[in-house]
Order: C-alpha cells, then structure tokens, then sequence
C-alpha cells in the first residue's frame, strides 16, 4: 500500500530529530530564506536533515497542508513545527532558539 | 506577481480589525515587503499562531503573489 504524502510527512519529521523543508539542498540552497536558515542551523552545529522541497511538488504543496503554513522553509524539531524563517531568526536572536534545542535534547555547539 | 502595500494592509485589517500594520518596501519593487503586525488578537498565541493568523488574512496570495514578506508579530504592550 502507498503511503499518502502526509503520512510520508509525518514519518520524516518523527524518525529525524531535526529536519527542514527547504529549496535546495543545504549545500546549495536555492532560495535567500532557506539559505539564512541553514546558516543559523550551521552557525549552532545543528545536526539536521534537508528536504529539498523543489526535487518533489507533492511534498511541496503537502508540507503546507501539513503545517497550515504557506511558504518554505519550514523548521521542525522532533515532530513538532518550529517555524518559517521569521520565526527562527527572531528566537535565534533571542536566544529562544538554543534553550529550545537543549530542552528538547539536540546538542546545540554555539 | 508585485502586490500594492495598501492591499497588503487592507486585507490583514479586513481579518484583525484592531492590527496596527507596518508595512515597508525592503527594495522598493512592490515585491519584498515586511511587515509589523500589532494585535490583540495575538494574546496567548504562539509565534506560529499568530503568523498563521495573518496568513490566513492574505489567503491564497501567502507563497504565490506574495513570495516575500518578513513577518514580525506581537499582541499590544500592556
């Protein structure tokens, strides 16, 4: 039996403990809001795993329905949904983000 | 693709009445905007519910007509 997009959703954000919906890869994002968020993830030392929503329309249409959010990128963090690129940078200034890391149990290095 | 400021403001006005909306060009190409949103709707939101709030407000435009705006969010100071 296939599994449906938002199954196949689900299962990447629980079975990776940080992952991000983004366009294009890490190494080469593909779009300025990605790429900012892949620079704090890095910044921190962040282990994370990247989707690249381009490669795959049906995650990309399905991340949105997902998460009731409209753009990409799309943070999460053992399951949970973190937020678009505003929101990362904002806790990342404030710190909120890193104490959410360390709650969470995700070694975070700066 | 470009989308007017004033009908940025409009519609978030037209879903939270009582939003102050600070909305600034960042190129002045009609298409990278940010915005401030002030609501008391926000009260005892999350971040990611109060984005939501005013995504829900722009509807559909949200990642098409309007690929860039910088969203910052917060309820009224008391």
């Amino acid at each position: 039996m296939e599994a449906t997009t938002q199954d196949r959703i689900r299962q990447q954000v629980t079975e990776t403990p940080v992952v991000l919906f983004m366009k294009g890869t890490p190494v080469f994002p593909q779009c300025g809001f990605s790429a900012a968020v892949v620079q704090i993830l890095s910044h921190m030392g962040i282990k994370f795993k990247g989707i690249d929503v381009l490669s795959d329309p049906g995650v990309r249409q399905g991340i949105k329905e997902f998460s009731n959010w409209p753009t990409i990128p799309q943070l999460y963090i053992k399951g949970e949904f973190i937020g678009g690129c505003d929101i990362i940078r904002e806790m990342f200034e404030t710190g909120e983000l890193k104490q959410l890391f360390e709650g969470k149990g995700v070694p975070v290095r700066a | 693709m470009a989308m007017d400021a004033a009908e940025i403001e409009r519609l978030i006005k037209a879903a939270l009445p009582d939003a102050q909306v600070t909305i600034e060009d960042l190129r002045g190409d009609g298409d990278h905007y940010a915005a401030h949103v002030v609501s008391g709707a926000f009260l005892g939101k999350s971040r990611v519910q109060q984005h939501q709030l005013v995504y829900q407000a722009l509807g559909a435009r949200m990642g098409g007509q309007l690929h860039a705006l910088a969203l910052q969010t917060s309820a009224p100071e008391e």
